[in-house]
C-alpha cells in the first residue's frame, strides 16, 4: 500500500493584528504594547493516510481539526513541514459555494460543480443523479434564493458528494437534512469507502465515525495527541463518560 | 452508480492544489467561463435599464469633456476632438474598470477563497475578461463614430490598434493581480486606486493632444525631458496606439497627421512597452503566489 495524504510535521501558524488602522498601531507601540501576536493552529502534525484507508480526525473545538483540513484540501499552506497528497481532492467541504441566490439550481449545480473541480461533459454525466440526491425535482428552473435553506444544503450536498475523487473530505456536515436524507448521505459515503477511496472524517459524533473508520486522529490544541484505533481515541477523549447527545442519531 | 471496483490514484504524491498561476486559470477555464457567465448575468438583475448603465457612465463621462474641457476651456482647437476622446476613453476603461474591479476581486469572492481549493487568480482574470466584454460594444459605436469622422482603412493603424489593446490587456491584469492580492492585506489598496484612477485619466493624451506635451516643453513649462518621461508611462503608449488606429486615419490629411500627431519611433515604443509589461505581469504573477499563501487566513 502506498499513502495517499501525507502531513509532514506541519506547522501553521496565525497571527492576529488586533489593530487595523496605522493610528492604533502607533499607539499600541508607543504604549509598549504587542501589536502582532501569533499563536499556533497546528504543531508539529505528522500522520501518513494509506490509499483507501477511512480515518476520523477528532477533537475538541478550537483544536485546530478545521485548519488541519484546509492544509490537506490546499486552501492554506503550511508555514513549516509539508502535505502531500495523491490524486483529486473532494469532499463535504464548503457546501454550496458559489451558489448564487439568483441563479437556477440547474446553474447553480453546474457552477458549484466547476468551482468544485469537475469538467462539463463529467457535471452532464452526473446531473440526473445529482438533482435525485438533491430531491428538488420541479424547482430545478426556479432561482437558489427561493429555495428552502433545507432546499439549498441538500443540493450542495448532492453536487459535492458527486464530485469524483481519490481523497473525500468532510467537515461534520451530516448533520444537513432530514432523517432519510441522512441515512442516504451515509449510504454513498460508505460507496465511496468501499471503492476504495481515501476518506478523512472530521467529526465529534461518535457512532458515526465508528461507524466509518477503524483509525482516529486526536488534536488537542494543535498537537496530534492520539493516532489508533477509533475505540481507544474516544476513550481518549473521555466521549465515552457521559450520555452522547448524539445517542440514537443516524 | 460507480462501479465498486477498486480504485486507485495515479500519480505522484505532490501538494495540493497544482501548480497554480495563470496557467491553471486557462487548464480550468470551464470555471472561468461560468464565473463569468454569473458576473455577467447577475450584475445588472433587477434594475431596470440593466446592461446600459455599463455605457451610462462612460457616455455621461465623455459629454463633461467634451463640453467642459473641449468647449468651455477650449481645449477643442484640434482635428476630430471627439473621436480623440471617445477612442482613449475606450481602450482606457478596459484598464481603469479591470484595476478597479480586479483589485476588489479577492475580497469580494473571500467565501470562495477560504472554503475550496481553485485558482485564485481566476478571480483578477475574470474581472480583464468582463472589462473586456464591454469594450466590444464600445469599439462598434467608436467605428461608427470614426466612419462619420472620415476615418479609411489603414493596415498600420490597425496593427497600432491591436498592440495598444493587447499592451492594455496585459498592464490591466497585472496591476488587477497585484492590487487584489495587496487588498487582501490592506484594505487601503481600494482607495489608493481609486485615487490613482482619478489621475490616469489625466495622464494620458485623451483629453488633451499629445501635441500639448510637446507645446508645454517648447514655452518651458516642462522640462525638456518631461516630453520623455511622459512618453514611458505604458498607459499613454497604449492610448497613442489606439489614437493611431482610429484618430490619425480620420484626419482631412492622415499621412501628416500620423507623422506630426505621433511621436517617433511609436512601434518600437509600443513593443518595447508590451515587452516591460510582459516582465511587470510576470512579477506580479510571483507576487501573487507568495501573498496567496495567507489569503485564507487573512480573509
Amino acid at each position: 500500500m502506498s499513502p495517499s495524504i501525507v502531513v509532514d510535521g506541519v506547522t501553521k501558524e496565525f497571527s492576529i493584528r488586533s489593530t487595523r488602522t496605522l493610528k492604533q498601531r502607533v499607539v499600541k507601540r508607543l504604549r509598549g504594547e504587542e501589536v502582532v501576536h501569533s499563536f499556533r493552529a497546528i504543531e508539529d502534525v505528522s500522520f501518513d493516510v494509506e490509499d483507501g484507508e477511512s480515518i476520523a480526525l477528532m477533537g475538541l473545538n478550537g483544536s485546530g481539526k478545521s485548519t488541519l483540513l484546509k492544509l490537506i484540501s490546499g486552501v492554506m499552506r503550511p508555514d513549516q513541514g509539508r502535505v502531500l497528497t495523491r490524486g483529486r481532492i473532494a469532499g463535504l467541504i464548503g457546501l454550496g459555494a458559489g451558489f448564487h441566490p439568483q441563479l437556477s439550481g440547474r446553474a447553480n449545480v453546474y457552477l458549484n460543480g466547476a468551482i468544485l473541480g469537475m469538467t462539463e461533459a463529467e457535471i452532464n454525466a452526473k446531473f440526473t443523479y445529482i438533482i435525485d440526491f438533491a430531491e428538488v425535482g420541479r424547482f430545478l428552473d426556479t432561482e437558489v434564493g427561493h429555495y428552502s435553506s433545507g432546499m439549498q444544503a441538500r443540493l450542495g450536498f448532492a453536487v459535492a458528494i458527486h464530485t469524483d475523487c481519490d481523497i473525500f473530505l468532510i467537515d461534520e456536515t451530516l448533520a444537513v437534512g432530514d432523517r432519510p436524507f441522512k441515512r442516504k448521505c451515509l449510504k454513498r459515503i460508505n460507496d465511496l469507502r468501499r471503492e476504495g477511496r481515501t476518506i478523512f472524517y472530521v467529526s465529534h459524533n461518535t457512532n458515526q465515525v465508528e461507524r466509518l473508520c477503524k483509525r482516529a486522529l486526536v488534536l488537542e490544541q494543535g498537537k496530534l495527541g492520539f493516532d489508533g484505533p477509533v475505540h481507544d481515541a474516544i476513550r481518549h477523549l473521555h466521549y465515552d463518560e457521559d450520555e452522547d447527545p448524539d445517542a440514537g442519531e443516524v | 452508480m460507480t462501479a465498486p471496483a477498486a480504485h486507485h490514484p495515479a500519480g505522484p504524491l505532490a501538494p495540493p492544489g497544482g501548480a497554480g498561476g495563470l496557467a491553471e486559470v486557462f487548464r480550468r477555464r470551464y470555471l472561468l467561463r461560468l464565473l463569468l457567465r454569473k458576473e455577467l448575468q447577475v450584475r445588472y438583475q433587477g434594475s431596470v435599464v440593466g446592461l446600459a448603465w455599463s455605457y451610462v457612465k462612460p457616455l455621461v463621462r465623455f459629454f463633461m469633456y467634451f463640453f467642459v474641457m473641449g468647449i468651455l476651456l477650449g481645449l477643442n482647437r484640434f482635428e476630430d476632438f471627439a473621436l480623440h476622446i471617445f477612442a482613449g476613453m475606450v481602450v482606457l476603461h478596459l484598464f481603469t474598470e479591470t484595476l478597479g474591479a480586479g483589485t476588489k476581486s479577492i475580497v469580494r469572492n473571500k467565501s470562495l477563497i477560504t472554503k475550496v481549493q481553485l485558482p485564485r487568480e481566476t478571480f483578477p482574470v475574470s474581472s480583464l475578461l468582463v472589462s473586456a466584454y464591454h469594450v466590444v460594444p464600445q469599439l462598434i459605436v467608436l467605428a461608427v463614430m470614426a466612419l462619420v469622422y472620415g476615418w479609411h482603412f489603414d493596415p498600420v493603424g490597425i496593427g497600432a490598434g491591436l498592440l495598444g489593446l493587447v499592451l492594455m490587456g496585459v498592464l490591466a491584469l497585472t496591476v488587477a493581480l497585484f492590487f487584489g492580492a495587496l487588498n487582501v492585506f490592506y484594505r487601503d489598496t481600494q482607495n489608493f486606486v481609486d485615487t490613482i484612477s482619478i489621475f490616469i485619466t489625466w495622464s494620458v493624451p485623451m483629453i488633451y493632444p499629445l501635441e500639448r506635451i510637446y507645446a508645454a516643453t517648447e514655452r518651458g513649462a516642462l522640462p525638456d525631458w518631461g516630453v520623455q518621461l511622459y512618453l514611458c508611462n505604458p498607459l499613454a503608449e497604449a492610448v497613442l496606439l489606439f489614437q493611431r488606429c482610429w484618430w490619425t486615419p480620420a484626419a482631412e490629411d492622415s499621412a501628416t497627421a500620423a507623422r506630426e500627431q505621433m511621436p517617433s519611433y511609436l512601434f518600437e515604443r509600443g513593443f518595447i512597452s508590451l515587452g516591460v509589461a510582459l516582465v511587470l505581469l510576470y512579477l506580479a504573477q510571483r507576487r501573487f503566489t507568495r501573498l496567496e499563501g495567507s489569503f485564507a487566513e487573512r480573509l
